[in-house]
């Protein structure tokens, strides 16, 4: 025998390809991963989100509010929108409907015009520091010198600062990437572990052909379905328990929320990821193809779901899709229960959305099983 | 329920894609009788079977089995027979005992463990009952789920090719259960492609191509055959094999336990071929068809499998 023999090499390289041919379905989605990955990347997302949700109370009205908002408008970077009281405001911020809150104190025009360059204060959402970062040097740069044509000539030369920006980083003071991360990450495991994991369950079964014997047995589909998945919950707790153990003592991840507020929201999430799983088992003939399948919802789970980039910096498209995922909204309500110490009613609308998710993906979970091997 | 008829079904059909793999099957066997099922690969037996215990639903035909409908009490059915696939069937990374176990829960038996106790002792899987199922051999395997479809008492069989490739000696064993078993009063239907298993049953079908073609005892099969068969002996049978494939009236010619058989339907013609072939030290003789002449026969004279 010859160490090398190009007609072996050929033999080998003939049957992969003859392999490789009848996969059809694998060879395709190899090739249209990719071209999604490449769309996400390359439309989706954007590192320096512009038109961030920003909310203004003045105390008083005065001449120089129209300039600040225009001012603001003019960096890009700022969508303003009026709040009539704090309190909606405040909770805004939380719940994560703006991400900046601009606070016109009284007696602010009256202030200016006697040059005493009154503190305007802007708090910041800094739970994610790259969607705030870029905005938030803007607004230094450039929002003291708008209302300048506004001012009283007396007070134009030499220009004092008008007035002068506080800002104040909220929920992540010190802009830890970290910190954002790891409550993100809470669910990104879970995705994998449990979706991935539940696809295959089936699958399984039906490949090395325990299921037919299991179906001739008078075993019924909610049986098998609650038998398959109760164990996959359990799993899935005993993760998030050691994510969450690791994020708060090694991580310093406050937990600044209700704990069994998030297990809650948890089971709700397990249970998306368990309902498709089970639906991708039921419709993949192989483990291969459940697996494929799964890629299909954590490659734009995880670019899509504000995990990795701002959800903020995202086309409508792009934010449409990711509404529509789950882990857009667990990441949320970890961020928020954890480092917000949202509460029910700040998470609920992320609640609902994942419920119903959990709702019909199980009902088409359940169509889709088969008692028979038709 | 107490129908004189274990299984009774007609019109039996079942189509994948556009091939009838079962195609207008009637069958009809007796409580308490082994029926061997017999047919070509892919004349559609393991079709049939899971027909017969509901795991596919036909697409025309039904009946009953147990006097139970195959369609609408496939459920309650499934208590009542025992399903032993064609291809292992079992959890692999269970040990005997736990796939065992298992099963017995999955039936809601009364007492599983001693159930289990019990039937591994009378498979004789006692001293392997802590190896994982996927470390027996095939011989093994196979009784594992025998006894595993066994295990709550069916009244009817489904036997999926159970001895395919298992050792002789493993196979007589298998068989001498099911035997026994079959004089408890439960019904047994059984494929095979062995024929000294076909003719321990005491009834034989045979399909092709989604049909029933014959069905009856062995020697009925043999006897309604029409078939002829000599036989030679003596020196240079290798050269006169193939020229007896080229004479009229000889179906078959096939060298035997140092003997050549040949086999045809039309008696005269036979012998007339017979006589043709004579040479130096060969003597014919007539021989009695066997029930292998009868199958290979049908085999020969259906349709190409698809
Ligand atoms: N689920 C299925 N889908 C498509 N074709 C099938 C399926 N099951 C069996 N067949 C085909 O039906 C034919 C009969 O199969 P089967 O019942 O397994 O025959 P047998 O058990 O007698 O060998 C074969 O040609 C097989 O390829
Ligand atoms: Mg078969």
């Amino acid at each position: 025998m010859t160490a090398f023999s190009l007609a072996r090499f050929w033999a080998m390289l003939g049957k992969e390809w003859l392999e490789m041919r009848r996969d059809r379905g694998t060879v395709m989605l190899t090739m249209l991963l990719p071209i999604i990955q490449l769309f996400l990347f390359g439309y989706a997302i954007n590192t320096n989100p512009h038109h961030l949700p920003t909310g203004l109370i003045a105390a008083d009205p005065s001449r120089y509010e129209r300039g600040i908002i225009q001012a603001l408008t003019n960096t890009d970077y700022f969508n303003v929108r009026r709040y009539a009281n704090e309190a909606t405001m405040d909770e805004a911020l939380r719940r994560g409907v703006i991400m900046f809150a601009l606070k016109i104190p009284p007696d602010f025009a009256r202030a200016v015009d006697r040059g005493e360059s009154p503190d305007v204060l802007m708090e910041v959402d800094a739970t994610d520091p790259t969607a705030v970062g870029a905005a938030t040097a803007a607004l230094e740069a450039i929002v003291p010198g708008a209302i300048t044509r506004d001012l009283p000539v007396r007070l134009r030369f030499p220009p004092p600062p008008a007035f002068r920006i506080t800002i104040h980083d909220r929920y992540n003071p010190g802009q830890v990437t970290a910190l954002n991360i790891v409550p993100g990450l809470i669910g990104t495991i879970l995705t994998f572990s449990t979706l991935v994991f539940m696809a295959m369950a089936i699958t399984r079964e039906r490949e090395t052909g325990t299921m037919e014997t299991l179906l001739a047995m008078p075993v019924t589909p909610i049986e098998v379905m609650l038998g398959k998945i109760v164990p996959y919950i359990g799993l899935g707790y005993a993760q998030a328990t050691l994510i969450l153990l690791v994020a708060y003592f090694i991580f310093d991840v406050p937990i600044a929320g209700s704990l069994p507020l998030l297990v809650l929201c948890l089971g709700v999430f397990i249970a998306c990821n368990l309902a498709l799983g089970f639906t991708f088992s039921s419709l993949a003939r192989t483990q291969m193809q459940a697996q494929q399948l799964a890629q299909f919802v954590l490659l734009p789970s995880l670019l899509l779901s504000g995990f990795l980039f701002p959800f903020a910096g995202m086309p409508r498209w792009a934010r449409i899709i990711g509404e529509g995922l789950p882990l857009t909204h667990i990441v949320r309500i970890c961020r928020g229960v954890l480092l917000k110490g949202n509460g029910l009613r700040d998470v609920t609308p992320d609640l609902w959305p994942m419920a119903l998710f959990a709702l019909l993906v199980g009902v088409v979970a359940v169509r889709t099983y088969r008692t028979t091997l038709d | 329920m107490n129908a004189p008829l274990a299984i009774d079904v007609t019109g039996l059909s079942k189509q994948f894609g556009a091939m009838r793999v079962v195609d207008g099957l009637n069958l009809a066997v007796p409580r308490g009788q082994i029926c061997g099922f017999l047919g070509g690969n892919g004349s559609g037996k393991t079709t049939t079977m899971r027909l017969l215990c509901g795991l596919l639903t036909p697409d025309a035909g039904g009946g009953t089995c147990l006097g139970r409908d195959i369609r609408r009490d496939a459920v309650r059915l499934r208590r009542e027979i025992g399903y032993m696939t064609q291809r292992f069937g079992l959890y692999a990374d269970l040990t005997v005992a736990e796939n065992l176990l298992f099963v017995a829960r999955m039936y809601a038996l009364p007492t599983p463990e001693a159930r289990v106790a019990d039937m591994l002792a009378r498979v004789g899987l006692h001293d392997r009952a802590r190896q994982l199922a996927a470390e027996l051999s095939g011989g093994w395997k196979q009784r594992l789920s025998l006894a595993a479809c066994m295990l709550h008492t069916p009244k009817l069989l489904l036997l999926d090719e159970p001895t395919a490739g298992v050792d002789a000696k493993a196979r007589r064993e298998f068989w001498d259960q099911i035997v026994d078993m079959a004089a408890d009063g439960m019904t047994v239907l059984v494929s095979t492609h062995y024929m000294d298993e076909a003719e321990r049953c005491d009834r034989i079908v045979y399909m092709a191509s989604g049909r029933l073609i014959v069905q009856g005892q062995a020697h009925e099969l043999v006897a309604r055959s029409g078939l002829s068969a000599y036989e030679a002996s003596g020196p240079g049978l290798t050269g006169l094999v193939r020229r007896a494939r080229g004479m009229a009236g000889v179906e078959s010619a096939t060298i035997i336990g140092g003997a050549l058989r040949a086999v045809g339907t039309d008696e005269a013609l036979l012998a007339a071929a017979a006589a043709g072939l004579a040479a130096p030290g060969v003597i014919w003789r007539p021989s009695p068809p066997r029930l292998d002449d009868v199958f290979l026969h049908l085999l020969r004279n259906e349709a190409p499998s698809p």
